[in-house]
């Protein structure tokens, strides 16, 4: 752990304020701990009582002794840091080995419950009950909770499809005509509400044991039925007791599936479960996706390296255009071109992105052209390049300015001395010595710009995208393809968006290794 | 600023130039400044012109207002595009609270980082260089689950609460520890060691001797990270889904992509609100960006 150093060897004694604050930080967190814990355990969140007891330990640690100054300082930014930013990384490198995603959220055990209770069958002697449907949620999308009252005896019954049927404290429902009116916490859907909804609420059966399950029959009648599927647990196999068909467990594409005698796909449940390599082996062998990402990749050096190109030459040379002192309004100069780093960016990227419109945009109608500019794949990618000029030539003007101004005069006079004319002292003395003291920046704003996703999203959404291409389209660079893959129109695939991530993520590590070299931080830090 | 200049000026009186000698040397350089003039602020131009446009459609604007009307500024502020005083609200608590926190702890790192000697030292620093680096959006399916876990066991935490996302942006807490060391640096220990002598604790000396003195640079910073926060669009339209706990930045996107062509009045009233104030603080603090600039704030 730290050593102390010189102001900690000479702590003073302390004063009644500092202990007193002392006493409430470490009440406060101990309170927070007792609160919070037993709801974690609770439901099962294993990471966050991890994070909890962790925080509330090296508070502890830190701030009830006097060692450990430095810690002191460190520990609430570095906290924070990983519990939301270095925790999501490693949880995004985990998923990137499974094949999570819509529809493989649950449970192996949740998609086999599903199954079985779906397979519900009336017989004879089914118990009827009055039912209502409840939601906590949509009443459209649900999700829906069905309150049943048996008519027999008038108990009252709650029940999900991935919560079992249980009997309900009668205290906190109201029950009138028979049927439950009222729920603390649910929102009870009323005849058209339940008729809306009607094709997913024939789909829900809600599990009352291993071989029966409630259904929903008409819009307030449920009945419990046998189910005519059977889970055999010690040969993993589910059984159609009606036909006598056998379904094992078979992989189908990455996932695995309950697949019949052919192999195919029986039931279109799936769970989270391991994939190994698979992402990353699609993200290679599969022709398609590797030459988007290739396609994409390309681009996105092209936009980086083109926008720190083309932000330093404009910054720069009006830096040096400029920079002269016998000019007059230098001072103006400044402040005006110093507005659009000031205008927050996604304004600047909505506002410009107007100015592209074909009909109507301000570029087009000015200058009297009829460019499509973003629906054409070459302009649009002009678009976004000038786009960024315009936002980010300021910046490099700025800082040119400053750097222009530290060169020391003498350098100059030298070389006018050795009888350079001015544009030779510009070109070979000037510039030389201002790009070495900006290329760090230059370098830091290419990793700024390589990862620049509101750039796009917010001017072109990646468009224009071809016919029947929605995953990349002709201004996406890595970044908004992975946020299209994880969040697009396909359905949301997020094991192999994090694998992408993943692939990123090296790419940035070695551009930052690569930084490391140019900024020399590696030697200077002290 | 230094004065140290490019060109020694054997000229003192340029008025006495010749007109053709003054167009060679200064009256050209004049001519590209107003050229980056006109590129730099014909968006902005545009945007408050579309601001009083009445018609505020994308057709009906241009650079000049041909007409002039408060009636977006009107709809905006009586709340008939959605809760614009809420958004506003809810951007300046979320831009406090996170740049605020933001400099704070940095600050406290920063300290412990430029005075103390202790064991890490030199591989946190880097490691912060490169956790920062990292896009932290790559992680945000991660990030959602996380919060939509936590909002379980804290509701007030969860998804689609102010709150939640507050402290989602708190992760970046650190990004400001390298330039704010780089500010610590320059502070002579001496100065703290004289504090130590006259019996002050770890910190009193941060608070009453280093933080006084860099109090302007500090505001600069937070300046900076707060024009960071108020442009992150990303995350907050992930989580922050029903009216009233939007951003500026979410909600004014969501009103120009329901109907851009109609909408562009208000979207710019709406902006021009926003523009107003930052760019009045940046030119009184353009000294201290300049300065700062150089010194290695990339704005994010």
């Amino acid at each position: 752990m730290p050593s102390s150093s010189a102001p900690a060897a000479r702590e003073r004694s302390t004063s009644i304020p500092a202990v007193l604050a002392r006493v409430v930080l470490l009440g406060t967190v101990l309170a927070v701990t007792a609160f919070t814990v037993p709801i974690t355990i609770a439901q099962q969140q294993w990471m966050w009582l991890i994070v909890i007891l962790g925080a509330a330990a090296g508070i502890f640690v830190l701030y009830s002794t006097r060692r450990f100054i430095p810690g002191k300082y460190l520990f609430p930014g570095t906290a924070l840091l990983a519990v939301f930013l270095v925790t999501p990384i490693i949880l995004t490198v985990g998923y990137s080995f499974t094949n999570f995603g819509d529809g493989t959220r649950g449970t192996k055990q949740e998609a086999v419950d599903t199954i079985v209770a779906s397979s519900v069958q009336q017989s004879e002697d089914s118990t009827w009950y009055t039912a209502s449907v409840a939601t906590t949620g949509d009443a459209t999308e649900g999700p829906f909770t069905l309150f049943l009252v048996d008519p027999a005896d008038g108990t009252v019954l709650r029940g999900a499809a991935d919560e079992p049927l249980e009997a309900v404290d009668p205290s906190a429902v109201t029950v009138a005509g028979g049927a439950v009116t009222d729920a603390a916490g649910y929102e009870i859907l009323d005849a058209r509400e339940v008729n809306a909804a009607y094709d997913t609420l024939q789909e829900l059966a809600v599990p009352v044991d291993d071989s029966s399950a409630v259904r929903l029959q008409g819009p307030d009648q449920a009945f419990e039925g046998t189910t005519v599927i059977t889970y055999d647990a010690a040969a993993d196999t589910l059984t159609d007791t009606s036909t006598g068909e056998v379904y094992t467990v078979g992989t189908v594409g990455d996932s695995e599936y309950f697949v019949d005698a052919e192999g195919e796909r029986a039931f279109s449940q799936s769970w989270l479960q391991g994939v190994g390599l698979g992402n990353y082996e699609r993200l290679v062998t599969d022709g398609k996706i590797a030459q988007q990402f290739a396609g994409a990749f390309v681009w996105t050096l092209a936009f980086a390296l083109g926008s720190v190109g083309l932000t330093f030459v404009v910054g720069f040379a009006l830096a040096l255009v400029l920079n002269d002192p016998r000019l007059r309004g230098r001072r103006a100069y400044r402040s005006i071109l110093l507005m659009p780093y000031a205008v927050p960016g996604f304004i600047s990227l909505l506002v410009w992105s107007n100015f592209y419109n074909r009909d109507f945009g301000l570029i087009n109608q000015t200058l009297g052209l009829d460019l499509n500019w973003l629906g054409d794949p070459t302009l649009a990618k002009v678009a976004v390049l000038l786009t960024n000029l315009w936002m980010g030539f300021p910046y490099m003007f700025i800082v040119s300015t400053g750097a222009l101004q530290a060169i020391p005069g003498d350098v100059m006079e030298a070389a006018r001395i050795d009888g350079a004319s001015r544009l030779q002292t510009t070109a070979k003395v000037v510039t030389p010595l201002l790009l070495v003291a900006v290329a760090p920046l230059l370098v830091a704003s290419f990793a700024f710009n390589f990862n620049n996703f509101n750039a796009i999203q917010l001017l072109t959404e990646g468009g224009p995208f071809l016919p029947g291409e929605y995953t990349r389209g002709g201004t996406d660079i890595l970044i908004s393809m992975i946020y299209r893959i994880a969040f697009g129109g396909s359905g949301a695939d997020f094991g192999f968006a994090s694998a992408v991530s993943v692939v990123l993520f090296a790419i940035t590590g070695v551009l930052a290794m690569i930084q490391f070299r140019f900024t020399n931080v590696l030697e200077d830090v002290n | 600023m230094s004065t140290t200049d490019l060109h020694p000026s054997p000229a003192a009186a340029p008025r006495r130039m010749p007109l053709r000698r003054w167009m060679g040397e200064i009256g050209w350089r004049h001519l590209v400044g107003l050229l980056a003039v006109a590129f730099a602020a014909f968006p902005i131009l545009f945007v408050v012109s579309a601001s009083l446009n009445p018609l505020g459609t994308v057709s009906s604007s241009g650079l000049l207002p041909r007409a002039f009307s408060l009636v977006h500024y009107q709809e905006l502020l009586s709340g008939a595009r959605g809760p614009f005083l809420r958004w506003y609200l809810n951007t300046v608590v979320v831009c406090t609270v996170v740049a605020g926190t933001q400099v704070f702890l940095s600050t406290l790192a920063a300290y412990a980082f430029s005075r103390f000697r202790f064991t890490g030292r030199r591989v946190g620093l880097l490691a912060l260089l490169l956790v920062m680096m990292f896009p932290a959006f790559l992680a945000m399916i991660a990030v959602y689950t996380m919060i939509a876990g936590l909002g379980d066991i804290v509701p007030i935490l969860g998804l689609d609460s102010l709150p939640g996302y507050i402290v989602v942006l708190l992760g970046g807490s650190l990004g400001q520890v390298w330039l704010i060391k780089g500010f610590f640096d320059t502070v002579p220990k001496e100065l703290d060691e004289a504090g130590i002598i006259d019996g002050c604790t770890h910190w009193q000396v941060f608070t009453r001797i280093l933080l006084p003195t860099l109090t302007p640079i500090l505001a600069t910073t937070a300046l900076l990270a707060l024009v960071g926060v108020l442009s992150e669009f990303l995350l907050g339209s992930i989580f922050l889904t029903s009216n009233d706990t939007k951003t500026l930045a979410v909600g004014l996107y969501g009103l120009l992509s329901g109907d851009r062509s109609n909408n562009l009045g208000v979207f710019a009233a709406g902006s021009v609100m926003i523009m107003i104030p930052v760019i009045v603080l940046y030119q009184f603090l353009q000294r201290f960006i300049i300065g700062g600039s150089t010194s290695g704030a990339v704005k994010g």
